[in-house]
């Protein structure tokens, strides 16, 4: 850390800028809005009047978070970090205000805020998250490798996940908040066997679930999260009901075959596939572009993740590398669950794509941590790459 | 603080996010590659609207190809709202072309719906000019209407059709399955709300148009024998007059005419004889008040719906095969071939007629009051003399002439291929009597069939083989090419071919000498019988005067049956309906010699 506001001053070409890393943002977000066009534009015209309808507002978050995310790489990351108390509260506040009169229902779900635009209050816990852990393990030391320090920071994210679950009904972003936590936590600690055990329980544990709805007498007791699982594990038995959109999703995906339909021939898109531009705009991407968009798509991803490995593997310090290590598990863990979802490969749940799906909040919000992730990269001395 | 560790860690973070994600694109690969054509098929079914396209039905030909039932191409103009550019242009062109007032038009062009009927039934010529204007959201789709050609010929044999190219009396019922083709379809894109997609692409499959149907009837017959059936009804003011004519040897039915016939392109027009209401009126008669029905012209709108459908299926009866009536003399065919058969009688027995014969206590009359004399059963059937068939029936017994019946086939149904035929209403084995046997010598007491008459009749006369009547011969693709043959029950021996010889031989006489001289025809041979029946209750006044006749008769090719009820005036058979197969044979012998049948 030391000396790092004189560097900083001297001339740029002898830090590092990760133009690549910028190069797949930008990309994934074009290619983003195209394909939030093709999704949306019949839907929108049909109800709106105005084919570019979704474009137009995810244009203005796209631009937003941009500036949002060159002021991020512009300020150094270490100027954030007396912010991570007041971050991890200020979640929580937010997240409580949706209960207030400034926050607002959609799908079904209170979980906007509406401040001018409306934000979920989610997204900003992610980041504060991320900021918040990275110095707190920081601070921690050696302290982390005790079973004790284990269980505190895995016990950090709990009151946000379970506030954002309970409050805000949405199980999904708590899981990404822990899973955050968990990964950040399995860097920071040198040993794996603690890990190995908590995965393998966690996979048991869901297991011991599903086992036990499956065998649920009667599926009129279970809850519309249970009834989720059984569509899960036969979409065509809940046809008309919770295996509605994954059945719909898988439809799209299976008629896109290997070279797809072509850019804007989707028919699923047509009223028949909910979200189509949201959660479910991957789908979309199978049936337009086929089995060969689709893995240009995960391609891309694992460029992404790969450039945050290079940029965490070269931070300066602890703390820059776990922000890094922060935004590469909540990218990463969003895009497995989206993708494992539209393939019904995991129960149905609302997550969305990162940079690519329909939403001014999240990318905005994502804008902001790849911001913080260049800001580290900027730290890097050339010489030391 | 940033340790080995820390990288060694982020390493493999990274690697295991790459191996899920490449686990997943293996998810994806399975789901779009092995998968695929599973789904893609959900997803079509799911978005694809399908339209019906009708097959073309087949035809019905006569045996010289000649076509009966035909199918038109007809138009249904229909207008797209959404899109529509020029809805004043489309307007007014649909009025000049369709005829139709701008009210209505203007109605349903400017009515907010996804696809709007304006007409129905447009001739083609008229649909073709539409789509040639290439008006945005107008829509001329094509479908086809059932035609006969003919009009009202053999209406109620040909039968006709349904809205849904369904058949619905007549042959067109009985051979549905071989003409009515299988319907096409049209499948449209549609969005998740059931619109349609513009530039979506229309899939095909096409209709598979039904098989023709070849019958033996041949239009000529049909045509001449309508026009004396009809010129008959109408000399004799007749209620209706039915004609049948039949190849004796194979059962082919050339003609099968009952007039009033109806327009088979009109089917649920109700000609003027139907168009009546039963009246009740209490008249006095004899110094008693007798409740009589009279029938009373009115027009369609004063009969009720019930009234209506009552008198198209009466309309649409054909009574040479759904009604029954006692066939009078002609039976007496029947009571010579069993006679000759059982050996009761030969044509060289000879009998006396005082005029009537007593049965138990019944006293039998014959229609010469004076009676015949002395007469050989040959004369005794020229004369058709009652007491002598009375005797001959009484030598058989009651037990023996039923066999007979059921050996010659009368019992039950020819198994012709028209729908509705009605069977015989014969009296139960053990409840003939000597009076029921002696009244069934001569054709009363029981009813049958006209087309159960001629079928028994060609079977004693053609050497004994019972055939089935029918007119399905064959049935071909279209190309021409044979599908199915029609095979149909032959039972041989039903008389021997000595009684059949001498069958023809009497027959022969009654025409050239006796009761059937009128349908003697010079360098012919024919012989026939004939028959004057009372309609039940006796005493109704209302007469049935028939003949049956065949030709050549030493070698009978054809047989001929006309039967005409309730004429006014002169009601013997032997001078009103003899007279029509006479005629009947006068045209049709040369030409079938000419065209080889």
């Amino acid at each position: 850390m030391a000396g790092r506001g004189k560097k900083s001053r001297q001339s740029q070409s002898e830090y590092f800028f990760d133009y690549s890393l910028l190069f797949i943002v930008l990309f994934l977000i074009g290619f983003g809005l195209i394909m939030i066009y093709s999704t949306s534009s019949y839907e929108a015209n049909l109800e709106y009047g105005d084919a570019a309808y979704y474009l137009k507002k995810q244009l203005f978050s796209s631009f937003l978070g941009i500036g949002a995310m060159f002021f991020m790489a512009l300020v150094p990351y270490h100027f954030w970090e007396r912010f991570a108390v007041i971050g991890y509260i200020v979640s929580a506040i937010l997240i409580l205000l949706v209960l207030t009169p400034l926050g607002r229902e959609s799908h079904g779900a209170r979980r906007w805020l509406f401040v001018g635009i409306s934000v979920q209050p989610a997204e900003i816990a992610k980041l504060g998250m991320i900021l918040f852990l990275a110095s707190f393990i920081c601070k921690m030391g050696r302290k982390i490798r005790t079973l004790k320090g284990y269980l505190t920071v895995l016990a950090i994210p709990m009151p946000i996940c379970i506030m954002v679950w309970k409050i805000t009904d949405n199980l999904s972003s708590a899981i990404i908040i822990f899973g955050i936590a968990a990964l950040m936590l399995f860097v920071s600690s040198p040993d794996y066997k603690k890990f190995v055990i908590t995965g393998l329980a966690g996979v048991a544990g869901a297991a011991a679930i599903v086992y036990v709805i499956v065998n649920a007498a009667s599926s009129d007791s279970l809850s519309f999260r249970g009834e989720r699982v059984l569509a899960w594990l036969d979409p065509e038995a809940y046809a008309s009901g919770k295996g509605f959109q994954t059945l719909q999703a898988l439809y799209a995906i299976g008629s896109g075959g290997v070279f797809g339909k072509g850019l804007g021939q989707s028919m699923q898109k047509l009223g028949f596939l909910p979200e189509a531009q949201n959660d479910m705009i991957f789908s979309i991407i199978c049936e337009e572009l086929g089995l060969f968009g689709a893995f240009a798509i995960i391609l891309m991803f694992m460029l992404l993740l790969w450039r945050f490995m290079v940029i965490a593997n070269n931070a300066n310090d602890l703390f820059g590398a776990l922000l890094v290590v922060g935004v590469l598990g909540h990218i990463a863990i969003q895009v497995i669950l989206n993708i494992a979802v539209v393939t019904n490969t995991i129960p149905n749940t609302g997550i969305s794509l990162p940079f690519i799906s329909y939403g001014g909040s999240s990318v905005m919000f994502l804008l902001i941590e790849i911001g913080l992730v260049l800001s580290v990269a900027r730290g890097i001395r050339l010489k030391d790459l | 603080m940033y340790k080995t560790f820390h990288r060694k860690k982020i390493v493999v973070t990274f690697f295991l996010c790459i191996a899920i994600f490449l686990g997943l694109a293996g998810r994806l690969a399975y789901l779009m590659v092995w998968q695929s054509e599973y789904y893609s098929a959900k997803a079509d079914d799911l978005h694809e609207r399908e339209r019906s396209i009708k097959a073309a039905r087949g035809r019905v030909l006569d045996r010289n190809g000649v076509v009966l039932a035909d199918n038109r191409t007809v138009c249904t103009v229909s207008v797209i709202y959404s899109q529509m550019t020029d809805k004043e242009g489309v307007i007014s062109m649909l009025c000049k072309e369709l005829g139709l007032s701008e009210e209505f038009v203007r109605k349903r062009v400017e009515k907010f719906s996804a696809i709007e009927r304006i007409k129905s039934n447009v001739d083609k010529e008229t649909g073709d000019r539409i789509r040639a204007y290439d008006m945005d959201g107008v829509k001329v789709d094509e479908d086809y209407k059932r035609y006969y050609p003919f009009g009202s010929l053999a209406s109620k044999v040909l039968g006709f059709t349904g809205s849904d190219n369904q058949g619905i009396i007549g042959l067109e019922v009985v051979y549905d399955k071989y003409m009515e083709g299988t319907e096409g379809q049209i499948l449209t894109l549609t969005d998740a709300k059931g619109v349609e997609l513009e530039g979506g692409g229309e899939g095909r499959i096409e209709p598979v148009s039904g098989n023709d149907l070849h019958i033996s009837m041949d239009v000529n017959i049909q045509t001449y024998a309508t026009q004396l059936a009809n010129q008959v009804m109408e000399t004799k003011q007749a209620d209706s007059v039915s004609i049948i004519v039949m190849r004796v040897k194979d059962g082919e039915l050339l003609a099968m005419v009952n007039v009033p016939e109806f327009d088979l392109n009109e089917p649920y027009t109700l000609t003027d004889t139907y168009l009546y209401k039963e009246i009740e009126t209490e008249v006095e008669e004899y110094g008693k008040t007798v409740k009589k029905t009279e029938k009373i012209s009115v027009s369609r709108e004063e009969l009720t719906d019930e009234e209506y459908q009552d008198r198209l299926n009466r309309m649409w009866r054909n009574g040479a095969i759904n009604d029954t009536y006692e066939p009078g003399s002609t039976f007496k065919i029947i009571t010579a071939a069993a006679g000759l058969s059982e050996g009761v009688v030969t044509v060289n027995d000879t009998f006396s007629c005082p005029g009537y014969v007593i049965v138990e206590d019944r006293k039998i009359r014959c229609h010469k009051v004076g009676g015949h004399g002395a007469e050989n059963f040959v004369q005794a059937t020229m004369n058709s003399c009652n007491p002598v068939f009375v005797t001959v029936g009484l030598r058989i017994g009651a037990e023996r002439y039923y066999d007979y019946f059921e050996q010659f086939g009368l019992i039950g149904k020819t198994g012709v291929d028209l729908p509705g035929e009605a069977a015989t209403i014969m009296h139960k084995k053990d409840a003939i009597g000597a009076v029921e046997l002696a009244t069934i010598s001569f054709g009363q007491s029981f009813q049958i069939t006209p087309i159960q008459l001629l079928t028994t009749a060609a079977s004693i006369v053609n050497g004994g083989t019972r055939v089935t009547p029918h007119f399905g011969v064959k049935v071909t693709d279209e190309e021409g090419r044979t599908i199915e043959t029609f095979r149909y029950e032959q039972k041989e021996d039903i008389v021997s071919e000595e009684t059949s010889a001498t069958m023809r031989y009497m027959l022969e006489q009654v025409v050239e000498n006796g009761g059937g001289k009128n349908a003697y025809i010079e360098g012919y041979r024919i012989g026939g019988k004939t028959a004057t029946s009372q309609t039940l209750p006796r005493g109704s006044g209302k007469y049935i005067a028939s003949f049956l006749g065949f030709a050549p008769a030493d070698d009978p090719e054809i047989v001929a049956l006309a039967i005409i009820h309730h004429p006014k005036g002169t009601y013997y058979g032997g001078q009103i309906a003899a007279p029509v197969v006479r005629q009947l044979f006068e045209n049709i012998l040369p030409y079938l010699e000419e065209i080889g049948l």
